[in-house]
């Protein structure tokens, strides 16, 4: 079948137009991405072409920069606390949503999953409301709870989806045999969804290291990576920033190959995110 | 099959986090929007519509919400004119390769936001990648300098960070489409053209509408490309909202225009998926 399909197009005039189209778009998607990267080695700084003077200077830089490493560990810190968070909270609701009727169920549903189609700016200011009416000093744990709310749409999402395709039966059988609900929860429910779980953490914390819009609003006195950048970015550009970008960048590639090599050898398909997006769209 | 405490155990929690953490900061917003200032900056808790009469009276508000839509519209439309061939080519052409050229269309999101906007100011800079570029190649002999700091800077930006999020439902939608149906239409004679536009577009629709709905609504609220790229001209509503939560000093009226932002982006989410129903064929 997607032979005939092809055979109808291959040589055609639209096809080689269309992958045309496609190389661009790929060229378009990958260009900052290779620029950022190619001047982190640049020793004339940001900018300036053709690129001379290969250098390691920037990351010596940047290794010596104590601001921008205790940022990255202030990131990793509010990247975990939102993943529990989100996880705790998550985990409960998408399993609500998927057996548990109760009254507001459609309002609920609708405003766990809000914060991921709404601009940043407006979870940001509104929890920024919240904590100064509760008069609580604005710090990393602030950032830590918006995080965590906001993020509390991932977790739901992908374990949901995860519910749909779990075999009730199982459940059934442990509970028929004698178990507890909080026996069959830990050792039924929590072990078959264990990839959307490690999904959701995943997409979680990498969601929550980026994460600027909400952070914005709910800083107090540390930063967290994207903030520390955001503000040399004003003060003017360092090459700097092309290095600690490369290797976050490097990092998080690497992340993401080991956990789709799982997911293939356990599933044979990659899709993850995939229910995210599907399930914010079609509600 | 599961008993009444075990229901509570998974609802509550998440209810009342949810309750205290979204809902409760939504109806504070509301409030505030209510609100006014007095002039020695002090918060008044007296009930008035003078903010939302201010957002209609004062011209400089309208119009950077009207120049915002129309930014974020232009980003829509890029970002679909962008995904929707890619979409097409991974879901029909692309074979065996279909799920790496996938991924190679997800790797970007990986790199963050910021970064990706900072890189396109190190392209589009006086001194940037392109106009030295331009240069060296001795296209031109000074450097052009309309290409930052403007509204098409930021358009350009936000169209690069959402083209995959508008590729990703239409490829979801292209993806379900029954192969036997372009068979069908292939069979009967239809040539591919007409396939393409009588069979496979209207079934894409959904993922078309989702797609433009995405990019719409978050460029919409975005920030913090303008503020890096746009210079004064390219200015959007949410630099505004930043401005009276900060330095401006008025939260109500800043209250008041992200409630009007909320409002939009609900009512635009609640038509798309009228729409996206309209035309699903299930």
């Amino acid at each position: 079948m997607e032979l005939l399909v092809r055979n109808d197009f291959s040589g055609a005039r639209g096809s080689r137009w269309l992958l045309a189209h496609c190389l661009a778009v790929f060229a378009f998607l990958y260009l900052p991405i290779a620029v950022l990267i190619i001047y982190s080695f640049n020793g004339a700084g940001v900018g300036g072409f053709p690129p001379r003077d290969f250098t390691l200077k920037w990351y010596r830089i940047l290794i010596d920069d104590a601001a921008i490493w205790e940022s990255v560990g202030n990131s990793l810190l509010v990247a975990f606390a939102a993943m529990v968070i989100a996880l705790a909270f998550g985990i409960p609701a998408a399993l609500a949503l998927d057996r548990a009727q109760f009254p507001g169920k459609a309002l609920f549903r609708r405003l766990v999953l809000l914060p991921l189609i709404l601009p940043g700016i407006i979870t940001g200011l509104s929890l920024l409301m919240l904590f100064n009416a509760a008069q609580w000093k604005l710090s990393l744990l602030t950032i830590m709870l918006g995080h965590g709310t906001a993020l509390i749409s991932v977790a739901t999402t992908e374990v949901f989806a995860g519910l749909q395709k779990l075999d009730r039966a199982q459940e059934e059988a442990s509970l028929d045999l004698g178990a507890t609900y909080w026996q069959t929860f830990w050792r039924i429910t929590i072990p078959n969804l264990k990839l959307p779980i490690i999904g959701a953490a995943l997409l979680i914390f990498t969601l929550s290291m980026d994460e600027i819009a909400v952070s914005f609003f709910l800083i107090g006195r540390d930063n967290t990576l994207p903030l520390e950048i955001w503000g040399r970015l004003r003060r003017g550009i360092t090459p700097e920033i092309n290095a600690i970008s490369t290797i976050i960048f490097v990092f998080s590639l690497v992340t993401i190959v080991a956990w789709y090599r799982l997911r293939m050898r356990r599933e044979g398909s990659v899709d993850v995110g995939a229910e995210l997006i599907e399930s914010t769209t079609k509600p | 099959m599961f008993s009444r405490s075990y229901r509570a155990a998974i609802t509550l929690p998440p209810l009342i986090w949810v309750s205290v953490f979204l809902l409760l900061p939504y109806v504070l917003m509301f409030c505030y929007s209510f609100w006014t200032v007095s002039s020695s900056q002090q918060i008044l808790h007296t009930w008035t519509f003078a903010n939302y009469s201010e957002l209609v009276t004062r011209q400089v508000y309208w119009q950077t919400l009207l120049r915002s839509m129309w930014i974020a519209a232009r980003v829509m439309i890029f970002s679909l004119l962008l995904g929707y061939p890619l979409a097409y080519f991974l879901s029909f052409h692309a074979g065996r390769k279909k799920d790496l050229y996938y991924q190679l269309v997800i790797i970007p999101l990986w790199v963050s936001y910021l970064v990706r906007a900072y890189a396109w100011k190190t392209i589009l800079g006086t001194d940037g990648v392109l106009n030295t570029l331009l240069q060296y190649v001795h296209l031109t002999q000074h450097p052009l300098d309309f290409l930052l700091y403007s509204p098409l800077a930021v358009v350009l930006t936000l169209t690069h960070i959402y083209t995959p999020f508008t590729f990703l439902p239409i490829y979801a939608a292209l993806e379900h489409i029954p192969r036997n149906l372009v068979e069908a239409s292939h069979d009967l004679g239809a040539s591919p053209t007409q396939t393409f536009w009588r069979v496979i577009f209207p079934l894409s629709i959904p993922g078309v509408i989702a797609g433009g709905t995405f990019a719409f609504v978050l460029s919409l609220g975005d920030f913090l490309a303008p503020l890096l790229l746009g210079g004064p001209s390219g200015i959007m509503i949410s630099n505004i909202v930043v401005s009276l939560f900060g330095a401006a000093y008025n939260w109500p009226l800043g209250a008041a225009i992200s409630l009007c932002m909320l409002g939009l982006v609900t009512a635009l989410l609640f038509l798309s998926e009228r729409l996206e129903k309209k035309w699903s064929f299930s």
